[in-house]
């Protein structure tokens, strides 16, 4: 059984059909990525799948789990996390906190154990502490780890959302054009970041990416979307041969 | 021996404790030279309750609040309420002051909460407006309410003294417009620090705490806060709630400093609201720290300058001025970071004796 199941989704904004009969099929474990130009309807299928917005119409099972029409609260906690095309971090707090804000439904203690410091509080927060400099040695922001996380350089910015992505222990990760704004040293790096999470952590990583180099170099299957509707779908180096993508991305 | 090791939270939050107890010493000493400045030493802890409670909402939580004074009142009326009625059936005033703050924080707290429920899903300019006119109702309900009570218990109206019903030996505690009467004076200075102190610690440690980190992610980015499970409404109200019943803390406290409080439009309108407001911009928004000093300061200038008769206005707009820039201009702000480095550069050759000196110690103490 597939991890992500997708069928028939679609959406409209007023006249626009942004999605259409869209659908999907992720295994567990799968590198899977999602591309097309710019305005084709990517960033709006992460936002269906997290339930941002209510689909239309059509059906998203995770691990055999319906979860269509959830509230983004309680799909995040089903298990899918992201990242965001446009950096969200928690700007005025830490980096280590950005990450353990992320670990806020993995662990647990009272408001007023938290406000009396009782003896749960000084546990669960140093377990917190560890777990979140973990997650942070991970992507090699540990020494950053007081800095305000909008002091951090763009790329470590773009790091430091996929480890509070990471922080709440999904099952699948969905990544928003993880390596724009990067250098091509750092995208070097980043591919290499995305390959060690999924072997750590047993990760299934759904990414939209243009960086073409990222997406032939660590994606197994893709999908093109263009104009909101699937143009092409398989294994990465038969899409990315086929003269239809090219078309659509070169233009005629 | 263990080696104590402070982070660097815990050593900004005792700075701030320390700054507390300096600055009562301060206002103890400010209190003795006047009557009048002495009658503002109560007043004062009440006024930086105020400002660090609403520091909490629209500091922490980052939503703007106008109606802050009208949880205050809540917590004056309901506290000076039980006082007095329960005078009769409680006689160790420690006591009953004690309770007649918990349920003054208590009713103001669960008020927030009722409010905070539908105002919440408001933001910005919206919920200031909102928040401005629940207070202002609050405060005019409050002038319409009566409250006695004789032998048979608790009367209550909504329309004058006659019609309470009260039999001969029956005691008037709320009289419309012509407010509350008779709130036994259980306040005093010291314990106005210890509620200060109380009010730091509760909203400090919160912000430390896995709510407040919640709290502070909603404030800097909604959608994020979502996508990692955190319940917005949830949080929203939970800091709503305690920004609330601390600020009827202050009121019950406050209450218990004057024999007759009415629930006038510069006790408990929107210029009091609005006077919180300018504590907690002037301080810093989201200083708790800064929302102590700007109250304090801010509070007792105008009866410290009152020397200066016609100018002390424009004393006080200076002042006002003054600390705005040192707040929130850049330049300011890289000033006091290089001051900062200056002394800890001046400090450094101090500390690091102090270090040699202790490891020293430490040595001996090991042979
Ligand atoms: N909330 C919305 N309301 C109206 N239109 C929207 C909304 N969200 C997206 N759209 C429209 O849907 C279309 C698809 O947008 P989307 O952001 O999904 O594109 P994308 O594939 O992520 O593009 P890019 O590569 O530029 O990020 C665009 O035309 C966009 O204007
Ligand atoms: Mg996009």
């Amino acid at each position: 059984m597939a991890l992500l199941e997708v069928q028939n989704l679609g959406i409209s904004f007023g006249g626009l059909r942004a999605v259409d009969d869209f659908h999907l099929q992720v295994e567990k474990g799968q590198l899977y990525g999602l591309i097309g130009p710019n305005g084709a309807g990517k960033t709006t299928v992460f936002n269906l799948l997290t339930g941002v917005y209510k689909p239309g119409e059509g059906i998203i099972k995770l691990d055999g789990e319906d979860i269509t029409g959830r509230s983004n609260i309680e799909i995040n906690r089903a298990g899918i996390a992201r990242t965001f095309q446009n950096i969200r971090l928690f700007k005025d707090q830490s980096v280590l906190d950005n990450v353990k804000i992320g670990l806020h439904n993995r662990f647990h203690y009272s408001t007023f154990e938290g406000i009396f410091r009782l003896p749960r509080y000084r546990k669960i927060e140093k377990e917190m502490d560890e777990r979140a400099m973990e997650l942070l040695e991970v992507f090699e922001l540990e020494k950053e780890k007081d800095y305000l996380a909008s002091n951090l350089p763009y790329g470590k910015q773009r790091k430091l959302e996929i480890a509070r992505a990471l922080a709440t222990d999904p099952k699948l990760l969905l990544l928003d054009e993880p390596a724009a704004g990067m250098n091509p040293n750092e995208t070097h790096e980043l591919m290499d970041t995305i390959r060690f999470i999924r072997e750590k952590f047993h990760m299934t990583i759904l990414l939209i990416e243009h960086d073409m180099k990222l997406v032939s170099g660590i994606c197994e299957e893709l999908t093109v979307l263009n104009f909101g509707s699937i143009l092409c779908e398989g294994e990465t180096d038969k899409v990315l041969q086929d003269p239809e993508v090219i078309k659509a991305y070169l233009g005629e | 021996m263990k080696k104590i090791k402070l982070s660097r939270q815990s050593r900004s939050d005792l700075i701030t404790y320390g700054i507390i107890l300096l600055l009562s010493l301060v206002l103890f000493f400010v209190g003795q030279s006047s009557y009048q400045l002495k009658g503002l030493l109560v007043p004062v802890c009440a006024q930086i309750i105020l400002a660090v409670s609403l520091n909490l909402t629209v500091g922490i939580l980052g939503e703007l609040s106008l109606g802050h004074a009208g949880f205050m009142c809540i917590g004056t009326f309901v506290g000076a309420s039980f006082s007095i009625y329960m005078e009769q059936f409680i006689h160790i005033p420690a006591l009953r002051f004690f309770l007649a703050l918990l349920v003054g924080a208590l009713s103001a707290g669960i008020m927030g909460f009722l409010i905070g429920l539908p105002v919440l899903r408001l933001k910005g300019d919206y919920l200031a407006i909102v928040t401005l006119a629940f207070g202002e109702i609050i405060k005019n309900l409050i002038n319409m309410v009566y409250l006695g009570y004789d032998g048979n218990g608790l009367h209550f109206s909504m329309n004058d003294t006659a019609s309470l019903g009260l039999a001969e030996d029956g005691v008037v505690i709320i009289k419309g417009p012509q407010g509350v009467t008779g709130t036994p004076a259980d306040s005093n200075f010291g314990i106005g620090v210890l509620l200060v102190l109380l009010t730091v610690f509760i909203v400090l440690n919160l912000v430390h705490s896995r709510d407040g980190r919640a709290i502070m992610a909603i404030r800097d980015n909604e959608i994020a806060a979502e996508s990692v499970g955190i319940h917005i409404t949830k949080y929203k109200l939970m800091a709503f709630t305690i920004s609330a019943a601390l600020a009827g803390l202050a009121g019950s406290f406050y209450a218990h400093n004057y024999n007759n409080i009415k629930a006038s439009t510069n006790n408990f309108g929107y210029n009091m609201s609005i006077m919180i407001l300018v504590f907690v911009v002037l301080g810093g928004i989201g200083s708790i720290r800064g929302s102590v000093i700007a109250a304090t300061v801010l509070y007792m200038l105008p009866e410290i300058l009152r020397f200066m008769s016609q100018y002390r206005m424009l004393v006080y707009a200076i002042v006002l001025i003054v600390m705005m820039l040192f707040t929130w201009s850049p330049k300011a702000q890289a000033w006091k970071a290089v001051q900062l480095a200056r002394c800890k550069k001046k400090l450094q050759p101090l500390t690091d004796k102090f270090r040699k000196k202790s490891s020293d110690e430490l040595k001996k103490e090991g042979e």
